[in-house]
């Protein structure tokens, strides 16, 4: 153990610590806002730390054995430190603690006791995404996979007793548990083929062509199929939009830093393997594509503002997916980092103008930008780094991303990323001109949150806009087509004149627009159909399976056995008579008897 | 083998004590319920610390059976009172005083009769340990027999009556023999139970007469070769009479009906305990004693196993009282024990018998809750409940980490137990088990996750006033519970060790090293 794995480790284990704590100090978890201090205080320490290692570019693995058995350990548990998990580290500790920050004044009003269950969870939240991050095989990455999204089921359900958010919980748990069911018998099989779970003992016999299993692409399928559930790919993307119902500030955690960008996290750190399976690679970027798309098309007529950003994480994730797809892993994840920065920014300044004007409902809102121009300047920030404006983060990442599927010569995919780019600059800007420029509405009176939710805002902004600068001055090493850029600037300032034209000046009439588009309007409105699907599926096969089998165990399986019960007591019953307790009756047997006895013996003799 | 010095016969400490507890109980404490509670903690208590130490001191390099004591009882028939343990058994031996202990805080409450109760359930403890820890088979089915026949006077006696109506184109027979109530529950459970002792009776003797008729300790038949045919058909009966207990399809109707009939510190003990000392003896006795039978028949074993696997979640899924859902769990839970001793191989192995232990503690861990919210509420119809949540924050809590383990969340003990399972199927002879395993799991998560949002979720139900949280002595059985659950879910090593040097030379003799 040296430094470079030991402070990783210390990134680790404060959240963990500052989990501990609270859950078994139950006076200090019933504290509410203290109990909140202290887990801003281990993931403020914890940041640095992972700040430490970043900068400093540690490298390193420390592994110790989990699961014993006779020829050395099945499974080992450690860290492994490279520039992606510190990167990653950095990312995650960041907005783990502005959200903290944030929701001891966004929740400010909670009782002490729940407040203090909800920071509780945000430090095993916390631990699972970095335990995740660092895993060194892909048995901790399941393990620390799994937790992640425990919490994002007790999260998503903070309101418990809200029928919405409970049932949003568990469908958030089943869809997630769904893909991991593939992940599982994945890593089973892969580790019955090579045995050993181990990253950098996979990719270095992946490297040396040493790697040669039966049904690799299979394999890697499978575990493919885990981040489709974790990175809400299409068709198990519809837990993302109703997971809305947990509290603001959870969605921003779980869309910029953790639970979803696992699946892309995943997909990236295994690269080398995928790299062996061209097809599963190809099936990657065409649904990932494929997700971008369909997603953009649901954020256009929702009118719910933390449900039209749910649907562009969905499209968002499908970019890095279709980057990994294409080989760009590495384009893949850069966009996940400046990702995670301007959607944080964008849900908890959306949380901001929920907390002011007490609905979720865009066409409730409007002309907020008088009322809180601090939070529409970030919010527009955020918006034009989402649309892919230089010189903002998004803009950067979102070429890498493009040129990176180009070059794969996926055209297909490609052109429906950047039809995408027009839909993004769409649906944001749409959310802009309604919620912040339209006509007021005189419900209740919106006011400019306080400091501790603005000054998380205002640094995420900050960062956005950094980011993106260093970006410009320093990452010139995309070889990218010439006509790209002209490409996606255009694509997203048709979005952008659409959105401006339909919602600020009433040029179009969004009507004509839908009736001119109505199929998709309709499909786009139910969601296409898919979450009734599921849920017809559920009820028809799962329950009505369960109750027929439920239904021959009790009166079928448990019958045949209990007839022969009956039977039983019928015998006992009839034969009762003889044993009647008259002599006569008992003279008349021995009679019988005898004259048997002596018919036999005259028979047989 | 490793014989320990002939100091404290630790293991007849173990198991004897609750009987003493029991004899205490009867003929001291008459009309006292608290010293009732009282002698029951404090004999268990020492169980179970003397349990704790025996495994902190099992010698993982000798391995084999340890803490080893032999009398002879009868020596021209060659019984003798032998006691060993070794990795498996310690395990085992371990569970039974955590769920003991838990049990006994957790059965506080009980009123009626308790110094009855808590009587047959120390003597019910003592069958329970003795099987755990014999090596003489004559001993073993006793005790057997004493673990399984106070059941029938606890559950017909301190039970409660579900609501099962006869239905379906048997409902005549239900009708005659009556269903649904304790005693029906009492009886049906006994009767099983009992059918398949005389299979296991049979198959000993078989053993006993086949090896000489020399002896009946475990180690002598242990060395001895039996002839394939005889191994075959032993084996057989051994997995059908053990296996009723270990709740096998289709012979597990007894556990739904049994175990929510029961009452509480009963359901701990039965679905807890009882039901691993089935499978344990499918595992000790049947494929210890019949190696070539055992691998003849694993098809079978596994194939079984995989019914049960899914099968008991869909059932569990079907019901709509609470007891029931946790019992037809088990019997699903059961399935990958069995599957895990039938794949053959050391992770496997190793995942069924850490499997025992997981259930064991889960299932405990669920009935104590169970038991609880009966308690509280006076209703286990799930439909009628909701938005307990918040009136009994700690039950919430534990009944969720208890959901997690049972669907296999890491962190938790079931998470291990399953991985080593699944890990195990792909390396056997029959790689299609790994499906049906892995469908049961995410069954699992349908239907626990369900009952957890119905029952504590949502809105407070307007049909129950003033629920409580736990309360003193319940907080304890419910904390022990959760804490071995994670603990041995976070450091799976410190079971999978000394179970390591038990299945490995077991492995080694059924499949070759």
């Amino acid at each position: 153990m040296t430094l470079p794995t030991r402070l990783p480790l210390l990134v680790l284990l404060l959240p963990f610590a500052a989990f501990v704590v609270l859950a078994v100090v139950a006076p200090l978890r019933r504290a509410g806002a203290r109990a909140g201090l202290l887990s801003i205080a281990a993931m403020s320490v914890a940041f640095m730390a992972a700040l430490v290692a970043w900068v400093e570019g540690f490298r390193g693995e420390a592994t110790w054995s989990w699961i014993p058995s006779d020829g050395g350990p099945i499974a080992t548990v450690g860290v492994l430190v490279d520039p992606l998990s510190n990167a990653m580290l950095v990312l995650v500790t960041l907005v783990s603690l502005l959200v903290q920050v944030y929701s001891l004044a966004y929740l400010g009003d909670e009782p002490p006791a729940s407040l203090g269950r909800y920071y509780t969870y945000q430090s095993l939240f916390a631990f699972s995404m970095l335990g995740l991050v660092l895993s060194p095989g892909f048995l901790q990455m399941f393990v620390f996979w799994e937790l992640v999204g425990l919490c994002s089921y007790l999260l998503i359900g903070y309101w418990y007793q809200r029928p919405a958010a409970a049932r949003a919980a568990v469908k958030a748990f089943w869809i997630t548990k769904l893909g991991d069911v593939g992940f599982v018998i994945g890593i089973v099989l892969l580790w019955s083929a090579t045995g050993t779970f181990d990253f950098g003992e996979l990719f270095a016999r992946a490297q040396e062509h040493a790697l040669a299993i039966d049904g690799l692409g299979t394999i890697m399928f499978l575990i493919y199929l885990g981040a489709v559930g974790k990175s809400a790919q299409f068709p198990l993307h519809v837990w993302l939009p109703d997971a809305m119902e947990g509290p603001t500030p959870v969605s921003a955690l779980i869309h910029a830093a953790t639970m979803v960008t696992a699946g892309v996290f995943m997909v990236t750190r295994a690269q080398p393997l995928f790299a062996l399976v061209p097809d599963v690679l190809i099936l990657i970027g065409w649904v990932g594509a494929f997700t971008a798309l369909l997603a953009a098309t649901m954020a256009c007529v929702e009118s719910d503002i933390k449900r039209v950003l749910a649907y562009s994480t969905v499209s968002q994730l499908g970019y890095m997916m279709a980057a990994a797809g294409a080989g760009a892993a590495d384009a893949g994840f850069l966009h996940l980092l400046t990702h995670g920065l301007f959607k944080a920014l964008l849900f908890l300044a959306a949380g901001a103008v929920i907390h002011a004007v007490g609905t979720n409902d865009i066409f409730r809102m409007g002309g907020l930008f008088r009322a809180m121009p601090q939070t529409g300047i970030v919010f527009i920030v955020g918006t034009l780094a989402l649309a892919g404006v230089p010189p903002l983060a998004g803009f950067f990442s979102k070429e890498a991303v493009l040129s990176g599927v180009w070059e794969a010569h996926l055209t297909v995919p490609f052109l429906m990323l950047a039809l995408t780019v027009l839909l993004t600059a769409f649906y944001m800007f749409r959310v802009v001109f309604i919620t912040f420029f339209g006509r007021a509405f005189e419900a209740g009176h919106p006011h400019e949150a306080p400091w501790l939710m603005r000054g998380p805002l205002w640094l995420l902004a900050a960062l956005t806009v950094a980011v993106g600068i260093r970006l410009a001055v320093g990452g010139g090493e995309h070889e990218a087509p010439g006509w790209l850029v002209p490409l996606s600037l255009a694509s997203a300032f048709v979005g952008f004149a659409l959105a401006w034209a339909m919602y600020q000046r009433g040029l179009v009439d969004p009507a004509t627009f839908s009736t001119a588009l109505a199929p998709f309007d309709f499909l786009a409105r139910r969601r296409y159909g898919i979450d009734a699907l599921y849920a017809g599926l559920y009820r028809a096969l799962v329950l009505g399976f369960a109750r027929l089998i439920g239904w021959i165990d009790r009166y079928l399986v448990d019958g045949v056995l209990n007839v022969l019960s009956a039977l039983t007591l019928r015998a006992g019953a009839g034969l009762r008579g003889i044993q009647s307790g008259r002599a006569q009756d008992y003279v008349y047997g021995v009679a019988f008897g005898v004259l048997l006895l002596f018919v036999w013996a005259q028979l047989w003799r | 083998m490793a014989v320990g010095p002939l100091t404290l016969p630790i293991l007849s400490v173990i198991t004897w004590l609750p009987f003493v507890g029991a004899l205490l109980i009867m003929f001291t404490a008459r009309h006292r319920p608290r010293a009732v509670r009282w002698i029951a903690v404090v004999t268990t208590g020492i169980s179970t610390l003397l349990s704790i130490y025996a495994y902190a001191t099992y010698n993982h390099e000798a391995a084999g059976f340890q803490f080893y004591e032999k009398v002879p009882l009868v020596p021209p028939l060659g019984i003798s009172y032998e006691l060993g343990v070794d990795g498996i058994s310690l395990l085992m031996v371990l569970l039974t005083s955590i769920i003991i202990s838990a049990g006994v805080f957790a059965s506080w409450t009980v009123a009626v009769r308790s110094q009855e109760f808590y009587a047959l359930l120390l003597a019910l403890v003592t069958g329970v340990y003795g099987v755990f820890a014999s090596l003489d088979l004559f001993v073993l089915f006793l005790f057997y027999e004493l673990a399984v026949l106070p059941m029938y006077l606890l559950i017909g006696i301190w039970g409660s009556t579900g609501d099962v109506r006869p239905r379906g184109i048997f409902a005549w027979a239900y009708r005659e023999t009556g269903v649904g109530t304790k005693e029906y529950a009492a009886m049906k459970l006994t009767l099983y139970l009992l059918f398949g002792s005389a299979f296991i009776l049979v198959g000993i003797f078989a053993l006993y007469v086949s090896a000489g008729a020399a002896s009946f300790s475990f180690l002598e038949l242990e060395a001895a070769v039996f002839p394939l045919g005889l191994q075959r058909w032993v084996f057989l009966a051994f997995y059908v009479g053990f296996g009723i207990l270990a709740g096998i399809w289709p012979l597990h109707t007894w556990s739904p009906d049994g175990h929510a009939s029961a009452p509480t510190a009963v359901s701990m003990l039965h679905a807890g305990v009882l039901m691993k000392l089935g499978a344990y003896g499918v595992v000790r006795v049947g494929m210890g004693l019949l190696p070539e039978g055992a691998a003849d028949l694993v098809w079978l074993v596994g194939g079984i196993a995989c019914i049960n696997i899914v099968y008991g979640a869909l059932s569990a899924m079907a019901q709509t009282d609470l007891k029931y859902v946790i019992a037809y769990s088990s019997v699903s839970h059961m399935g990958i024990v069995m599957l895990g001793a039938a794949t053959l191989t050391e992770a496997g192995l190793n995942g069924s018998v850490f499997q025992m232990f997981a259930h064991g503690v889960m299932t405990g861990l669920f009935f104590a809750l169970v038991g609880l919210v009966y308690e509280k509420a006076h209703s286990r119809e799930i439909g009628k409940m909701g938005g307990f949540g918040n009136a009994m924050p700690g039950i919430a809590t534990a009944f969720t980490i208890g959901s997690l383990s049972s669907l296999g969340l890491p962190a938790t003990a079931g998470f291990v137990a399953e991985l080593l399972t699944f890990l195990g199927t792909w390396r056997s002879g029959h790689r299609w088990w790994l499906f049906p395993a892995v469908a049961g799991t995410f069954l699992t998560a349908i239907y626990v996750l369900r009952v957890a949002k119905q029952i504590f979720w949502g809105p407070p139900s307007p049909q129950f006033q003033h629920l409580e949280d736990a309360r003193g002595p319940e907080w304890v059985a419910l904390v022990v519970l959760v804490l071995v659950l994670v603990l041995f879910g976070m450091a799976p090593g410190l079971a999978i060790a000394p179970v390591d040097t038990a299945t490995v030379p077991l492995l080694a003799r059924i499949v070759g090293p």
